[in-house]
């Protein structure tokens, strides 16, 4: 064996070593379970007599059975509906918001602008489930302190846990939560705006406002692209809120949003196959959702940029 | 040198190809040892009783270590998480030796082929228990699949001071249930007898049961399921009445707006089970020594037959390798004296077992109830009282669409009736579905 010979070999299979842990934890942790979900998808039980005893039960081929299924049914499609409506409230309210605390804390005359930082950042540090179950208590009318000064003070004290504020109720907590976080990554951009445009804008004669409006707003887009996309991506996978939310209330179903059906279809009624259907339904839609709306933001930037 | 960086490089992949292995292989250790069963044997129980452990030392000590048998206890989430647990660790063939079961999902976990027979081992253990209990647990069958721990014989709880100062009698009757509901209603506008809760379908199927509900039952190799029938309809005819004349509240429990009302005596009753004053140690501290336990209301003048509510049992799995060992100690933990008095006083649970329930262990009564001297000499009378229950394939169904059923019913105070044919019907598409047959 020369050494000639086992240097191009090394030479030929490194990039293919230094690959393999990642291509290794890809497939195992990413592209399997994946795989099995698919799998899982396209099967279904089929039991024999009164399902007793041994062998009464067996996986068998589904074909598409569980998709039409899960397409057709009405549980999903109104879990779809009251994500969009929630969806309608929370993306435009969060992100709406996070910009306006960003360019605030962003202006010259701002005091305290650290601490207000961290005291908006602050909610988003809280994990969901403890925020929703905070909340939670706020919204019952018998515990919440809330509805103590309201009644106080004789106002009308509204059921914050059904119909259309429950809405409300849900969104108030995602916005509470999700704000912070989206005000850090366009403040982040707006520090990274070279000071020469603003003290031009002045030159200009343009007026805080101005600046804000023409200038910065602009300049940040490609952040509040990137804050849209998670909150979209967030919105559609909303889980945690309603179901900390459904013991209070009779108002909140188990199949309220579509991850909460796959729970209840997987964990709750024990049929993993119908679960696996919408889970690639769901992860689907988020894709061609996302991703749609990535290229039209990017598709919007080059013309833009050609002009 | 190449070479040297080579094989370095090459290690590392390795180490980091087994790293991942052996974290995808983490998990799915294997609980069960492969000797005989004459040599010492080890198994794995899992159970949610608190204090388990401790009655597991007790045997560990004693009679295990006589027999060379040896019990683990793992602590678990309870109820149908468990089932979900124990049915995912079946298909990898590694459910633990024993595990804690309700006895309304035992015919799901036998159905899934995860619970054994063990009737061979378990001879003269049914004549320790009622025989509404027991037959639970054989599924009408000649099998055995679990032997029954503990059980939940529903009663009615009120505040015998309110009851007092709002001149209520304590109902004999339904019929009587909703006059008193009425007539505090009249009295005291703010304050409600109790709550019809969507959030636990085993209240529901608990008060169905003692109206004689069959909500599962065999018709040759047919299933035949009868949640909408006239018992049923009966029950949830009369809650949806009062629901809807506003006599009582349409709140879900366990809330802390539900702990609050029983803790001002916002709501004075509550149709509950034996472990009641667990819950209201808890949810209502501040009255203590207030409350009273009496039978369920009956639906006619002069019976006495109650529902359960909760409740569960032990059983060997499939995947056991020494199923006999296992058979032994699901049999000594639920029948043996000491080992009762112990689930007792560490587990608080009331034993299935009809002489326990008399036993030392409940001579006092629950610190809650220190003003009911005879309160487990009654509870036992009651026991005796309950009705047989009839337990299907998709239990964890039926429970499920009763809470999204029964929930926008209590919420919209609308016909109960069509709450109840939703989940009959949801139940019998899901067994067709499954491929089971069902008799119409």
């Amino acid at each position: 064996m020369t050494s000639a010979r086992r240097k191009s070999y090394g030479v030929k299979g490194a990039p293919y070593a230094f690959l393999l842990p990642a291509t290794i934890l890809f497939a195992l942790f990413f592209a399997l379970p994946i795989g099995y979900a698919v799998w899982l998808s396209l099967h279904k039980v089929q039991v024999k007599g009164l399902g007793l005893g041994a062998g009464a039960r067996k996986e068998v081929w589904a074909g598409l059975e569980n998709y039409t299924d899960s397409l057709t049914d009405s549980q999903l499609l109104d879990g779809a509906v009251r994500v969009l409506g929630y969806g309608a409230i929370v993306v435009p309210v969060m992100l709406g918001l996070a910009l306006l605390f960003a360019l605030m804390l962003d202006t010259d005359r701002v005091r305290l602008a650290p601490v207000t930082r961290l005291a908006i950042f602050l909610p988003y540090a809280i994990p969901g489930v403890v925020a929703a179950m905070l909340w939670g208590f706020l919204y019952l009318p018998d515990v919440s302190p809330f509805y103590f000064v309201l009644d106080k003070l004789g106002m009308p004290q509204p059921d914050l846990l059904d119909g259309g504020p429950l809405y409300f109720a849900l969104s108030n907590i995602a916005v509470w939560g999700g704000t912070g976080f989206n005000m850090i990554v366009i403040y982040t951009a707006l520090q990274s705006i070279p000071a020469e445009v603003y003290e031009a804008a002045k030159l200009d004669g343009a007026t805080p406002l101005q600046i804000a409006i023409r200038i910065k707003i602009p300049m940040v887009a490609p952040s509040l692209v990137l804050t849209f996309f998670f909150s979209i991506i967030a919105t559609l996978q909303v889980f945690s809120e309603p179901t900390t939310l459904k013991p209070l209330t009779n108002s909140v179903s188990t199949t309220w949003s579509p991850l909460m059906k796959v729970y209840q279809d997987a964990f709750g009624k024990g049929d993993i196959y119908s679960a696996a259907a919408t889970a690639v339904i769901i992860a689907f839609v988020t894709l061609v959702l996302s991703f749609g709306f990535l290229r039209a933001a990017n598709s919007r930037n080059k013309q833009e940029a050609a002009q | 040198m190449p070479h040297t960086k080579l094989r370095r490089l090459v290690t590392i992949s390795v180490a980091v190809t087994l790293g991942a292995t052996a974290l995808a292989a983490c998990g799915s250790s294997d609980d069960n040892d492969s000797e005989a069963d004459s040599g010492p044997v080890s198994l794995t129980y899992w159970s949610w009783t608190p204090g388990m452990d401790k009655v597991a030392d007790l045997w560990n000590k004693g009679q295990g270590k006589k027999d060379r048998i040896t019990v683990t206890v793992k602590k678990q989430a309870s109820g149908d998480t468990l089932v979900t647990k124990i049915l995912t660790a079946h298909k990898a063939k590694k459910a633990p030796d024993l595990v804690q079961a309700e006895y309304q999902a035992l015919p799901t976990l036998v159905s899934n082929d995860a619970l054994a027979d063990i009737a061979g081992d378990v001879d003269g253990v049914k004549d320790k228990f009622a025989d509404g209990v027991w037959q639970q647990t054989t599924l009408g069958s000649d099998a055995v699949y679990a032997i029954p721990q503990d059980s939940g014989p529903m009663m009615f709880y009120y505040r015998q001071d309110l009851f007092k100062k709002y001149g209520l009698e304590v109902p004999g009757t339904w019929d009587q249930f909703a006059e008193t509901a009425r007539a505090l209603k009249k009295k005291s506008p703010e304050t409600d007898l109790t709550t019809f809760s969507a959030n636990d379908s085993g209240l529901f199927a608990g008060l169905a049961q003692q109206a004689g509900a069959k909500w599962w039952t065999t018709e040759g190799q047919k299933w035949k399921v009868g949640i909408d029938d006239a018992a049923t309809q009966k029950v949830a005819d009369f809650w949806g009445g009062l629901v809807k004349e506003g006599a009582i509240d349409n709140q879900p429990m366990y809330t802390p707006a539900w702990n609050k009302a029983l803790n001002t005596g916002k709501q004075i009753a509550w149709v509950s089970a034996v472990w009641a004053p667990g819950t209201l140690t808890t949810a209502a501290p501040d009255t203590k020594g207030k409350w009273a336990m009496a039978p369920l209301p009956q639906w006619s003048q002069g019976e006495s037959v109650t529902g359960s509510w909760g409740g569960s049992s032990t059983a060997v799995t499939t995947d056991s390798k020494h199923k006999s060992a296992a058979a032994k100690f699901a049999a000594w933990l639920n029948t043996d004296p000491a080992a009762l008095t112990a689930l007792a006083k560490e587990g608080g649970i009331y034993p299935a077992a009809t002489t326990a329930q008399t036993s030392d262990a409940f001579t006092e009564p629950p610190a809650f109830f220190s003003n009911q001297k005879d309160f487990y000499t009654q509870a036992a009378d009651i026991a005796k009282t309950t009705a047989p229950s009839a337990w299907g394939p998709n239990v964890n169904v039926a429970y499920t669409t009763f809470n999204d059923a029964f929930g926008s019913a209590a919420k919209n105070k609308s016909d109960f009736g069509a709450a109840l044919k939703t989940m009959q019907g949801e139940t019998v598409a899901d067994l067709k579905k499954q491929g089971f047959e069902v008799a119409e």
